[in-house]
């Protein structure tokens, strides 16, 4: 009876330290995500009235919607074009910065600085590269003699432009990670492939790259996340233009809640980044965790 | 003799190096860090030279001095360093209590409990802008410093690390306080916190790095200047359509990273390492 009231107490205390974080995850997580997807079955109400009740019309519009299919058409575009870049040279950086070389840290220093500038001085800088006169790139080609390119103002460069920039922020962050898994691997294997006589290619291959597979998947999962977070670079490069072409989902979100005020539609499209996550949450949760465990 | 030997055989491989994988190496480095070196150049000189590049190009300081007229950057650093303040210190004390629990208290579904907070470490407010506006207006926190920092306190990443951490410090030491006569507040103060010191360090400097840098939601969440922090006003400040000159842009850009550059210059070893403990999600 005794431990059973000592229990009872432990519990109480327990939910009591919880609370706090409780209320908070449910105010500002829990709470807008249901509001997100109740708000999605809504029309916003015009001239002070009450949002109406519409069922799925506004999935029925998002289908229709040339620009929302754009919108995501360029994400899908803007993940294939930073991820597997990114993580490809940041693992050249890490096995790099592995080697012996001479200046290893400075050159380490050098690959990971974008990570702690923000997102919004990066474009900043990277805007003085593609501005179209002035700009550095544009100076350059004209020393040259060649004319320059619209890097932020031409539909079919625009997103390769804000790419390349999210790939120079990116690659650094990821090359830690890469680095730390490399440091932890056993030096009897290399060792060992040296008495073979096995090549550094076939080492890579065969041994290097597949130790490093938790980590490539770990990696990745993170870049999707940010893939579909991201989006303050677009603020100061593009604003999402030109007409569209460099727009994604969450900066759509952002304009269609704050500058045209379709809160509902702004909803909806929220949805579609939840459910994004929600599959990237799956596949980490169900299917990583199961198989790889990490450090 | 055989340490002279020993010595040339060891230059001679680290010569053998070089080559082609050094050039490689050092040439990434160096495309990597020239945005950052460019910002500075441009910076530092008259607007003219932005594209010249004279060794002798005379410097000066008048850019940072037109930015920090044109704008009220005093004031950003004010609200960010409050902000930043804020938010780490508020997330060091749910966090602590909520990973407490986690990881010493028998409390009913526990784990579905902390399956449910995993789930923000993929809905960030950043996403839910839309509704969290609703809800940071409805509780009077637009334009407020602490309506920018609220949703980021109970932080999902701080819970996990902390919980993590508590549940490896033996039970034994609890124990030893309890005789003592400690409370559990007592135990929790003199016993986890101080040993989960590191912890609290790596998570403090990815976190203070993470408010420094954010921007969507404080861009959302206010609307003026004695709220903005150094982002938003930096953005604010050099969107292409208010036609400030570029130099001055620049060195709007360095004021805004010149502390957390600094910082991390001075502490990378710290900086990576937290960084890198930051890669649970």
């Amino acid at each position: 009876m005794l431990i059973h009231n000592a229990d009872r107490r432990m519990q109480i205390y327990g939910a009591l330290l919880l609370l706090p974080a409780a209320v908070l995850l449910a105010t500002f997580a829990y709470l807008p995500t249901i509001a997100t997807l109740i708000n999605s079955l809504f029309l916003p109400g015009f001239r002070g009235e009450p949002p109406s009740f519409a069922g799925l019309e506004n999935y029925q519009l998002l289908i229709e919607d040339q620009t929302f299919w754009r919108v995501a058409r360029n994400n899908l575009i803007y993940a294939l074009g930073t991820i597997p870049t990114s993580i490809a040279l940041a693992l050249g950086m890490a096995l790099f910065v592995n080697a012996r070389l001479p200046g290893r840290g400075f050159v380490r220093m050098a690959y990971f600085t974008p990570t702690i500038l923000p997102m919004i001085a990066a474009a900043n800088i990277w805007m003085f590269f593609y501005a179209p006169q002035i700009g550095l790139f544009n100076s350059l080609l004209g020393a040259l003699g060649f004319s320059g390119v619209n890097w932020l103002g031409d539909p079919s460069v625009a997103l390769g432009s804000v790419i390349v920039m999210t790939v120079w922020k990116e690659a650094g962050f990821f090359m830690i990670f890469y680095l730390a898994a490399l440091q932890g691997m056993a030096p009897e294997l290399k060792e060992a492939a040296d008495l073979e006589g096995t090549s550094r290619w076939s080492f890579f291959w065969r041994v290097t790259f597949p130790l490093l597979m938790p980590t490539t998947l770990f990696v990745l999962i993170n870049a999707l996340i940010n893939a579909v977070r991201v989006v303050d670079h677009l603020f100061i490069l593009t604003k999402g233009g030109p007409n569209n072409a460099t727009n994604l989902l969450l900066y759509y979100v952002y304009e269609n809640a704050f500058s045209f005020f379709d809160r509902t539609y702004a909803a909806t499209i929220t949805v579609v980044i939840l459910l994004v996550l929600a599959v990237v949450a799956t596949v980490k949760f169900a299917i990583l965790d199961r198989r790889t465990h990490y450090q | 003799m055989s340490q002279t030997t020993l010595n040339a055989s060891a230059r001679r491989t680290a010569l053998r190096l070089p080559g082609l994988e050094t050039t490689a190496a050092w040439l990434l480095a160096i495309i990597w860090i020239f945005p950052l070196l460019y910002a500075l150049w441009a910076a530092f000189h008259p607007p003219e030279f932005m594209v010249r590049f004279e060794l002798l190009a005379p410097l000066t300081l008048d850019n940072f001095a037109n930015a920090w007229e044109q704008a009220p950057f005093a004031r950003y650093y004010l609200n960010t360093f409050l902000l930043v303040t804020g938010v780490v210190l508020a997330q060091f004390v749910v966090c602590t209590l909520a990973g407490f629990a986690f990881a010493r208290f028998p409390i009913p579904g526990k784990d579905i409990l902390f399956m449910l907070v995993l789930i923000q470490l993929f809905v960030f407010p950043e996403v839910l802008i839309v509704e969290n506006y609703q809800i940071a207006s409805s509780l009077g926190l637009v334009n407020t410093i602490t309506g920018i920092g609220l949703p980021y306190v109970a932080s999902a990443f701080g819970i996990f690390l902390l919980r993590q951490t508590f549940k490896t410090i033996p039970r034994e030491l609890e124990d030893a306080a309890r005789i003592e006569g400690c409370g559990w507040m007592a135990i929790l103060m003199k016993v986890y916190v101080p040993l989960a010191r590191p912890t609290y360090l790596a998570y403090g400097l990815v976190s203070i790095s993470h408010h420094w840098n954010n921007f969507l939601w404080p861009l959302v969440v206010t609307n003026s200047v004695e709220s903005r922090p150094l982002t938003v006003g930096l953005g604010v400040f050099s969107a292409p359509e208010t036609g400030v000159n570029w130099a001055t842009v620049s060195a709007a850009t360095l004021l805004s990273i010149a502390p957390l550059l600094i910082a991390f210059l001075l502490f990378q070893r710290q900086f990576v390492q937290s960084f890198l403990r930051s890669g649970i999600r």
